[in-house]
Formats: C-alpha cells, structure tokens, sequence
C-alpha cells in the first residue's frame, strides 16, 4: 500500500473539489457529513481520496451524527471536518456548542444557499452570517473564514486548520453556492512546501489538568487513550473538565472562552484591501459576491470616481479595525437582507449604505457601480 | 483579451460538459485565466441547462457572462432563454436543426447539423463534442489540441475514439462550410 | 483484608471518587448497573487507558461523569454518533456508550439504527427505567402503554420500543436484557460482550422509584426490585413477541443473540483503505 497524495501542479477544480482537497493538504484526515447541495462534492472527494491518504470517511445518517462524529474523531488527535449547507448547518449548530464548551477543534464547511428553510439549494445565498456567529446558543466566540475563489478556496483551508488547532475552537468555513460549483485553475505547491504550512495543536503536558489554560488562555489538548483519563462535558466545568454548576465557575469558563479568540484577533484577521488608501467609497463585501464588487470597483476607477473594496476574509472575529480606520463612506453589499451591515455600522464613523440581493445571484458588476455612483453623488 | 461564451439547450445534451471541456482547455492547457459556471434545473433531463466560459489574459472578477461574444444553443427555448445575454456584435453559433431562429434575427450566425453528425456517427450523445469541434474551428480562441487533450480528461478512455472523430468532424464542417 | 474489601479498592481506582457522593437519587438502579460494568472491566482485565466510556444526557448520561477513564458526557441523543467518530478513527480503542433509553431511543434513536445497521465496533449499555427520570418522570419511547407519568396523566397512549427486537433486526451480534435484580448474569453478560466485537446492546430493565415507581404502585426501590424478581423470566430463545415489555408485566429476560465474526464497519473500512491506495496507478 502506498498513500497517494496531490502532485504539484494547476489543476481545474470546483470550490467544493479545492475546499476538499485543501482540507486533505492541511492535513485532515477524519469526515463525517451528510450529503446536502450545494456540498455534497465535498463530501464525494473525500470518499474518493481520504483512504487514499489513508484517512477514514463515513456517510453518517444525519448532519447531527457527522459533527458528532467529527466532535469525538478530534480527540484522538485528527485533523477533523464536516460539510453542509442550509438545513444541514441548522441541525448542527447544537453540536458546534458542544465543541466550543468542550474547546474541541474542527472545521465545518458550510457552502451558503438561498433560504430561510430549503430556499434555493443549488444557488448562492449569504444569510447564514449571523448564524456563523451566534448559531449555538449562547454566548461565545468562534472564527469564521470566507474564501472568494477557487484558489483561495484552497489555501484558506490551512488557516481553518491552524487556527481551529491553535484555539481549541471550531471554525465555520464559509463557501457558497457560487463558489462550491464553480471552477477554476487552482496551483498545488509541492507537498513539502504546503506540509510546512501546516501548525499541530498544542499537546497536553503530563500533570497538567485538562482545561488548564496557558497564558495565551488556550489549555493544550490532552488526547484519548494516552492515560490522561480526560473527562470532557458539555456542562460549565472547571480546570478538570468536571461539571462545577455555579455562577463562579460559568463566570470563569465563558470569560475566557471569549477571550481566548478576542485577545488573538489581529492575529486571526485577514482581509483584502483593494484601492481603499484614497477612496472617497468604500464597498465591503465577502464570498462570491465580492467578486462583483471587484469589477464594480474597477468601472467607477475608469469613471474618476475613488472607489475601493475591502473583502473580509475573516468574517468573525469581526476585523472591526479596517472599518474604523478609514474615512470614506462604505456600501455593505451583501446576499441578504442586512447583516455586516449592522457590524460595519458599529464601527464606522461614517455614512453606511446597503446593497442588498436576497440571493440566487450576485449582484452585477453594473448594479454595484449604480449604488457607488449614487453613494459618491457622480 | 477576454471572451464570454454562454452554451444553452436542454438537460441530457451535454451543455455542462460543452462548457466544462472548453473552461478546462483553456485553463490547463492553453494557459489562460478561466472561470467556469452551471445552471441546470433539479431535472437530471429534459429541463433547461446553461453554462458559462470566461476567458481571459487577466484576472477574471466578475465569473458570470455579462455580455456573450459567443451564445452556442442547442434549442429553440434555450435562444428565447439567453438571446438577451448575446452582444449586438456577438455570434450565434446553433445546432440548426434543433434550433429555429425568428426572422429579423440579424447577427452573424453559424450553424452546423451537430446532431445529425453524431447520429451518422453512431451515437448521439456527442452531438455536444461535434459542436465543440465546429466551436473551435469557427472561434479560434482555443487550440484543438487544448480541447483534445481537455475531452480526454473528460470523457473514459473506451469513448475517445468516437469522440475524437466526432470533434473532428464539427471542425472538418466548418472547414468545408465556411 | 476481604476480598470483597479487595474488589472495592479495585472498583474505586476505576471511578473518579472524587466526584463522589454521585446525583442519582437513594434506590436508583443506575449505580448497580455501573458496578457491574467496573466488576466486568476488572475481571476482563482491561487497560483502562484503552478504554473510552460516551453517555449522552440524562440520569445514565451522568455515568461518563463518574468512570476514571477517557469519558465523555456529549449532547442529547448524540452518544452513539460521538462514540462513532473515537472508534473509527481509533479502532484499536474499546470505546463504551453508557446511557439512558430516553437518549439512546427517542431523540438518539435514529443513530441506534443507523449504528447497529453498520455493525460498528461499540459495546451499548442501554439503562431503561421507563421515564425520563432529569425532567422530571415524563414518559418516554419505553414507557409501557397505560403507565402514568406527568405526561401522561390518564395513563400512557404510546407503544413502548421492544429493544431487543429492534436490535436483533438491526443485526446486532449480541443482544441481551436484563433487569438491576439479575446482578450475576448482567455481569456475566457485560464480561461476555466486552470480549467481543461489532455492536453489542445490553438492556438493563433499572428501577426509579422517585419519578416512576411512586406514580405507578410502586413507590419504594425494594418494590420495584420485588416486581423484578417476582415477573422477570429467564429464556434466552424468546420470541420477539415474547420480548415485549407491558405495564407491570411480565419481564422476559436473557441473552438472545450471540453471533460472532459479523465484520464490523472499521473492519470493513480497513479494506477500503487498501483498495484505495492498491487500485489505479495515481
């Protein structure tokens, strides 16, 4: 038996073939999911070619099972993912609790359709945002990444990785239904350049209580079946993992589930800052939809008008700074009926305007010029 | 440069594979920057299905056709569908008996008996091949060595030969055609 | 030294005594029930940092809380799917779900089936009292018809679950049930399933006097231990007919499969492993 593993090179891939794919280079070698458009090539790479590397995929009976699955999976030290879209993250978010209570890493890849409810299945939507966010309840921290081409789609998937590894934390992978079916050239570096990319959680010392946090709030991760005798819940626990039900301990543990992520957030933020130094307008957007703004942004240029897009890559930790650093005016186009819109309020100290589609399509490149033009008054 | 092609017809034509051959030539194997994108209705066969190529020597932003340089259909509903998608100076290039243009249409069109073809050669379902042969001829803005090597990535290997030759002969009508 | 005194110093490095005294009300039967899974343990021998012990939510959920190994106390009904996940991708691990019926059948029930149709490597021990005892005593997928609970003021309309036939028609190599009376042939049953493979489901019939017993003629712990040993009946080829629990009746009880070599799903996937990195060039 020999493991098959990406050879360098370009190849023609679907958002859902890189997201897959990339997983597999980061180093993920667990999944469980359940199928559900626009994901479920996901879910069909990884039964092709997880045991090709010698991981394991199971088709589990629901998306409930598949990220309880992944839950457990993690703690014996793998590298573990589920993908879903629409209903399929509804039903998961409990689980995604559990994950954070617990501070398990995974990496759920939720490809955004149309909804509330079955909605478009096979188009694009971006009104799972908020759920990102707050979907479990709860109050919480959780990182979530936003990709915008297939390429991207790719390399982003080491960051989910390192970043769900480094804090103990799940991470909400956000495709959609443009990307997860739409293709493009992707380049594979070779494998001893991308293994180098790869960052392993940090390993439990003997001695050291289970959720005994370091300085940097994060406790290493004991694993199962080395004699640590973990006892995880998904009850408020203290530095043993056992359940200590008073206002004391929740105080305590959910302090610093939060902080964990907040005193690390630069470190987590990424975004793109495409001609907003001079801008008189700036258009945040993310995903497929940004993609529009792109060339939007690149017709108002051509007509003298100072536009400029900043794309959030990291969409929560919200990268609240690149708001309020600049002084243009910002348009929030998004897929939805207004939700980064309310967080780029919060920070901005200028005027903030929608541009809103309720999903099934991004907006075209000549709809978001109309808003910038009317926004810039040219 | 930067070229927009949107394919239409029906579902079971081959529509997404049309698109998805020509995207994967040019990506790997003409080297250019491509973005490939499906539509299709949750019919496996028989509904309406659409595909889009950009192609481009830079970065593509917007990955959906805005204004078609090329609308290549394979039915009458599918013009009626996209034929607003199609630039004043853009070309149509039809299946000409699958599709029925209305009178005043004006643009440049070319077209080809891509079913017939295939039937003649023993198997309609690469009727879709045929017209990329002939797409690739009238166009010139793939090689056909690109397109080969991109249906043979495609398409399993006991099917090559039938699918060469039909990609063959949509090239060889135009040549004789045009 | 006894050699009772012995055993329980044995039994006591299996639990987290410091955890101790536990929830479970005076007279439940869940405790006895983990007592024999510890004695099971310690006769078989095992290395406790081999073995991994997942309960969902509920009374039995708790009992994750309380054995000093890799234990897990998961989400509502998810056990099964979350001990899924630790024994595929460490199959060298003896992986245990302890819970509840409510958890394992009713808002779990789909993953029971789901498991036991795909024969993966896991021991079940399934504690059914009847009600679901943290709530409150509301009934539950093993309430038996008529019985009263506070949901089911006039007596309960529902069909209870016949788990052992669920099970065996799932193809579960071993499928027993037992009541908290029987604590000899649950032990043995215990230590007999632990030594084998694919999905193991135990039923152990356990009394709650303080939720159930008291609402259904049967209000202290040794009365409903009564109505064990006086309606329990051993017959270990019962029908599934027979199998089916009525309200205060009879108990039908035994060891009703044992097969064994059935491959189970991590065996099975091994081969996949093979097959995908033997086939094809790359």
């Amino acid at each position: 038996m020999t493991e098959k593993h990406l050879k360098e090179g370009y190849y023609f891939w679907s958002g859902d073939v890189a997201a897959a794919e990339g997983a597999i280079a980061a180093g993920c070698r667990f999944y469980a999911g359940y199928p559900i458009t626009p994901s479920s090539e996901i879910a069909e790479q990884m039964a092709l070619r997880l045991p090709q590397v010698g991981g394991r995929f199971i088709e589990m009976e629901d998306e409930i099972g598949s990220i309880a699955a992944i839950i457990g999976a993690s703690w014996t030290g793998e590298r573990a993912m589920t993908a879903t879209a629409g209903p399929g993250i509804s039903l998961m978010n409990e689980n995604i609790g559990l994950a954070v209570m617990t501070e398990v890493p995974i990496v759920v890849v939720n490809a955004m359709r149309g909804a509330p409810s079955t909605g478009l299945p096979t188009l694009i939507g971006q009104g799972d945002l908020m759920q990102a966010r707050y979907g479990s309840h709860g109050s919480y921290e959780i990182i979530s990444l936003y990709p915008n081409s297939i390429q991207e789609t790719f390399d982003l998937m080491f960051d989910a990785f390192n970043l769900a590894e480094k804090y103990r934390v799940p991470v909400i992978y956000l495709l959609d239904g443009l990307l997860a079916h739409m293709y493009e050239r992707v380049y594979v570096p070779p494998r001893e350049e991308w293994e180098k990319r790869i960052v392993r959680r940090k390993r439990a010392r003997k001695g050291q209580l289970p959720y005994e946090p370091d300085e940097d709030l994060v406790p290493p991760m004991p694993l199962i079946g080395e004699g640590f005798r973990i006892h995880a819940t998904g009850l408020t626990h203290d530095e043993r993992g056992y359940p200590n039900l008073t206002p004391q301990a929740q105080e305590k543990l959910i302090r610093r589930l939060n902080e964990k992520i907040l005193r690390h957030e630069r470190e987590i933020w990424k975004v793109e800052e495409f001609m907003t130094e001079d801008a008189d307008v700036i258009v945040v957007s993310f995903g497929g939809e940004s993609r529009a703004v792109k060339a939007a942004v690149k017709k108002a240029r051509k007509e003298g008008i100072k536009a400029g897009m900043l794309r959030l890559i990291t969409i929560w930790p919200f990268p609240w700074e690149y708001i309020r650093k600049y002084s243009a005016d910002f348009i929030v186009a998004e897929l939805n009926y207004g939700q980064i819109y309310h967080k780029v309020r919060e920070y901005a100290e200028t005027k903030v305007h929608k541009l809103n589609k309720m999903g099934g399509e991004i907006h075209t490149p000549d709809e978001v010029l109309k808003r910038i033009r009317e926004v810039s008054g040219k | 440069m930067k070229v927009e092609i949107k394919f239409g017809g029906l579902g079971g034509q081959g529509i997404i594979t049309m698109g998805f051959i020509l995207a994967n030539a040019a990506a790997l194997y003409d080297g250019k920057e491509c973005v490939f994108t499906q539509d299709y209705s949750a019919e496996a066969r028989g509904g309406a299905s659409t595909s889009e190529v950009i192609i481009s020597d830079e970065d593509i932003d917007y990955p959906h056709v805005e204004k078609a340089d090329y609308l290549v259909l394979m039915s009458t509903s599918a013009y009626r569908d996209y034929i607003h998608k199609l630039k004043d100076d853009g070309i149509l290039i039809i299946d000409e008996d699958l599709v029925r243009l209305p009178e005043g249409e004006n643009r440049k069109v070319y077209a080809i008996p891509a079913t017939k073809i295939a039937e003649k050669l023993g198997n309609p379902i690469v009727a879709n091949i045929v017209m990329l042969g002939f797409f690739t001829e009238v166009t010139g803005i793939i090689s056909p060595d690109a397109m080969m090597q991109a249906i043979k990535d495609r398409v399993p290997k006991r099917f090559w030969e039938i699918n060469e030759r039909a990609f063959q002969e949509g090239m060889k009508h135009a040549e004789k055609n045009l | 030294m006894s050699i009772m005194e012995d055993l329980r110093r044995e039994e006591e490095k299996l639990l987290r005594t410091e955890r101790l005294p536990h929830v479970w009300c005076p007279g439940c039967g869940i405790g006895i029930v983990l007592n024999a899974f510890l004695r099971s343990v310690l006769r078989r021998n095992m290395d406790p940092n081999k073995l991994v012990v997942v309960s969902g939510i509920g009374c039995t959920g708790r009992a994750a809380g309380y054995v000093n190994v890799d234990s897990f106390h998961t989400t509502h009904g998810r056990a099964i799917p979350f001990a899924v996940g630790i024994k595929f991708a460490r199959p060298d691990l003896n992986v245990v779900v302890f819970s509840g019926d409510g958890d394992l059948f009713a808002i779990g029930g789909n993953h029971f089936i789901n498991a036991a149709r795909r024969n993966h490597d896991l021991l079940i021990i399934a504690v059914n009292n009847f009600t679901y005892g943290m709530t409150g005593g509301q009934h539950g997928p093993t309430t038996p018809t008529g019985a009263y609970t506070t949901t089911t003021p006039y007596g309960n309309p529902d069909r209870p679950f016949n788990i052992p036939h669920l099970a065996i028609s799932l193809g579960a190599p071993y499928v027993a049930r037992w009541t908290t009376y029987h604590v000899n042939q649950l032990q043995n049953s215990i230590h007999k399933a632990l030594g084998m493979k694919g999905f193991r489901v135990i039923e152990i019939i356990s009394q709650c006097p303080t939720v159930y017993g008291r609402r259904n003629y049967m209000r202290s712990p040794l009365s409903m231990m009564e109505y064990f040993q006086k309606n329990s009946i051993v017959k270990n080829d019962a029908t599934f007919e027979e199998m089916e629990l009525t309200y205060n009746g009879k108990i039908v009880v035994g060891e009703f499969r044992s097969v064994e070599d059935i491959p189970t799903y991590e065996e099975r996937y091994e081969d996949i492993i093979r097959r995908a990195q033997n086939e094809g060039g790359d």
